[in-house]
């Protein structure tokens, strides 16, 4: 097989894969758990399916290319590959995160390593004086989002994966957001890479899974290890869908970018947002970061209506998006932070770091632009009489 | 909500299905058989050969973007053509295109064989001959457009207004061109046909066939035919074919920009006899200049896969002389332009450069071992 240079291509052609028997061009689903062992006292490449499966195997192999790495873990969720990979830290180990970190990273960091002995301070990763001040003498993990959820904030890879060089640690980035296609954190330095593939490396809202990659041969060999001893691995159907998503994984995320882009536009411009935080945005202060990282601006953005109502009054009236948690779809799925992805954080808290009742995020589908502008037109009107009626009413 | 746009219905299918749950995807209903809550009361589901909850979200889905009343989901594209000609009596006669895919050339020779349903190949784009071919016998037209694989187009809408005069039904395989393409039923035609194994499951993975049709007495007739004879879609494929459909604009827009860029590669290649391209779709033809060419240039691709079959994500090169028109014999064949030098090219969703490069080392390799 030729070497093959562009990323779209290695999407569809999964890793080279033929099936050296049929010839089939896609893999089969190896219902299998357990292998034929031909030779006394030597097994074979597999042997039983917690610790390896010729149908994940391809999946595996696949991630690890696209990511510019070397191996490359399925789990049964994205939670399932984090937690898993948090494993790697022993007791009176220290992680420095991110303070806007995803909820359920969140909540095993602050409720289940902790009871591991395992520490934990949250910092503004976009700050990075503030990461060196972070930096204790036990750290041994930066975790970074970048953009982080829901306000799209950027934090500057390089600069932290720099510090934790300094000071010998390991940098995990949760590249779910972004994708291979848009940015590839290994190829910057991180050490681990991070997936909810649920997103939009599946796409179609109906897989549940987790990735990892790395690119040392020693860290492989502990993830795999945790992989195989915990065992959340990812059943061998949903490591063929998410196969199947990923080949469309280029169009998709280009097409949903472009929508957003445009959608970005037309918020902007309308009387009744207060403000959009998308990193296309030229205004956006991570902007030149995000674009010296990565090769787009994604195809998720958030935005702020005044208040709860005029919220209420938009979400009650759109048409087109899915209100749903869960982002990265072929369907647009319009999500609120305040009750959902952020309904355990005090609201004051929550208020502190920007989550007002007025945030929403929107994860960009593939319905046609015009549908979704039209939608959103006459959804921001209804929502726009709200806002008149409480004027006029105080 | 009226009048969107195809982009946005394709990922709406059986979205907004499920009222249980509120599951933003249908689930795959594998249940063969359905409760009756007493004696001539029905869900509206009896028995899956009949109806089956997933099997009916992608038919209504694809009869609403054909633009047609009802949709027919069948095991195999093959299944599709056969529920079609199951409208057809003993001496009765089919008028179809010459440049046909073998697959029904063969099934249709094989009607007229076992059934007395004849069929009379001819030169669709020819309007004398298709009018002095039709007889008081002729009871429907079936075109392919573009036709497979010479991608000659043919004017639905002017085979359509010679239907109607003759009162013949016309029945369009859409195949090639998808209805985010090309909507025969809008052009006049009455039933429309997919092999759905291509474009619309778009992955390589699933064999399906698609039929939809309008006019309530065709419909009757296809839906009792659908289910007495069985050769329906199962309902994982159905819920496979629908999560296919949802990127079905974004492939084949790319499929498209590809195929463009190729048919200009090809046509500047010495090696190149000449191209057909109809400047739409993702599918090309194209001769090699000697057919002993043929086997090297196969031998050598690297990326793209020598196989049957077509419309999906990876690329596909056919040779129709011994794969999709084995069964036309050699003489018929090659008369009609389906010569030993020609190769089909479905092509895929890998960057166009990866492919260009894949076909420069393919040919450069013919000519180096032809030296040899």
């Amino acid at each position: 097989m030729a070497s093959l240079r562009e990323f779209d291509t290695k999407l569809v052609h999964q890793n080279t894969y033929v099936d050296k028997v049929t010839g089939a061009v896609n893999p089969p689903i190896h219902y299998s758990s357990t292998f034929h062992q031909t030779a006394f006292d030597q097994f074979g490449a597999f042997d039983y399916s917690r610790s390896g499966n010729p149908t994940r195997k391809v999946l595996e192999d696949t991630i690890a290319d696209l990511e510019g790495g070397t191996n490359g873990f399925a789990f049964s969720s994205g939670m399932a590959a984090i937690s898993s990979v948090f494993m790697l830290l022993s007791a009176g180990d220290h992680v420095l995160i991110s303070q806007d970190v995803y909820g359920g990273t969140y909540r095993i960091v602050t409720e289940v390593l902790t009871r591991f002995q395992i520490e934990h301070t949250f910092v503004d990763m976009t700050n990075l004086d503030e990461v060196t001040k972070g930096i204790q003498s036990n750290t041994k993990v930066l975790y970074v989002e970048t953009p982080s959820n829901p306000l799209l904030h950027i934090t500057d890879l390089k600069g932290v994966i720099e510090i934790a060089r300094a000071n010998g640690c390991l940098v995990f980035v949760d590249n779910t957001f972004m994708t291979p296609y848009l940015q590839r954190p290994l190829e910057l330095g991180a050490d681990i890479v991070l997936h909810s593939a649920t997103k939009f490396l599946s796409g179609h809202s109906d897989v549940v899974a987790g990735l990892a990659v790395v690119k040392d041969a020693e860290l492989a060999q502990k993830v795999g290890f945790l992989q195989n001893a915990f065992g959340s691995i990812l059943g061998v159907q949903d490591c063929w869908l998410l196969l199947r998503g990923m080949k469309t994984l280029s169009v998709r995320l280009q097409q949903s970018a472009k929508t957003a882009e445009k959608l970005t536009d037309y918020l902007v411009k309308h009387p009744l947002v207060e403000e959009v935080y998308y990193p296309g945005l030229t205004s956006h202060p991570g902007y030149a970061t995000h674009h010296s990282q990565a090769k787009g601006a994604g195809a998720v953005l958030s935005f702020r209506l005044p208040d709860r109502e005029c919220t209420k009054a938009f979400v009650e009236n759109v048409r087109i998006p899915v209100f749903a948690v869960s982002l990265g779809a072929v369907e647009s799925i319009l999500s609120y932070p305040a009750t959902m992805s952020h309904a355990a954080m005090p609201k004051e808290e929550r208020e502190r770091r920007g989550i007002t009742d007025g945030v929403l995020r929107l994860s960009v589908g593939l319905e046609h632009v015009d549908d979704l502008l039209l939608d959103f037109e006459q959804a921001l009107g209804k929502a726009l009489l709200v806002k008149k009626e409480t004027v006029n009413h105080s | 909500m009226t009048n969107q746009h195809i982009e946005t219905e394709l990922v709406q299918i059986g979205n907004r299905s499920e009222q249980q749950t509120g599951a933003v995807n249908p689930p795959v209903y594998f249940s063969t058989a359905y409760r009756h809550e007493g004696i001539g009361i029905s869900t509206g589901f009896e028995y899956s050969r009949t109806k089956n909850p997933t099997r009916a979200l992608l038919e209504d889905g694809f009869a609403k973007l054909e633009v047609g009343e009802q949709g027919f989901a069948c095991s195999s594209g093959m299944a599709a053509i056969q529920l079609v000609l199951s409208l057809f009596r003993q001496n009765e006669e089919i008028i179809a295109s010459d440049d046909l895919y073998g697959g029904t050339y063969r099934l249709l020779q094989q009607y007229s064989e076992s059934y007395g349903i004849h069929t009379q190949f001819i030169d669709l784009n020819n309007v004398e001959k298709l009018e002095s071919a039709i007889s008081g016998k002729t009871r429907a037209i079936l075109v392919e457009t573009p036709t497979n694989p010479l991608m000659i187009e043919t004017d639905i809408q002017a085979i359509a207004a010679i239907a109607r005069k003759h009162h013949l039904l016309l029945v369009v395989d859409n195949t090639f061109l998808t209805p985010y393409l090309q909507k025969p039923l809008t052009l006049g035609a009455d039933i429309v046909v997919h092999s759905a194994t291509k474009y619309i499951g778009g992955h390589n993975d699933v064999l399906a066939g698609l039929v939809v049709a309008k006019g309530a007495d065709i419909c009757e007739k296809l839906s009792a035919y659908h289910n007495g004879a069985g050769a329906v879609l199962s309902p994982f494929d159905s819920w496979l074919l629908i999560r296919g459909l949802k990127t079905l604009s974004l492939r084949m827009e790319r499929h498209q920009e590809n195929a463009k860029k190729l048919a200009e590669f090809l046509r500047n290649r010495p090696e190149v006899e000449n191209v057909l391209y109809p400047n739409k779709g993702g599918m090309l033809s194209f001769r090699l200049q000697k057919p002993e060419w043929v086997p090297l240039f196969l031998k050598n691709l690297q990326l793209i896969t020598f196989a049957e079959s077509l419309g999906g994500v990876e690329s596909f090169i056919t040779y129709p002389a011994t794969q999709t028109h084995a069964d036309i014999p050699e003489e018929v064949r090659v008369s009609r332009g389906v010569c030993n030098k020609l190769l089909r090219f479905s092509v895929g969703l890998e960057h166009v450069d990866d492919l260009i490069g894949d076909l420069k080392q393919a040919f450069a390799k013919i000519v180096q071992e032809e030296l040899v």
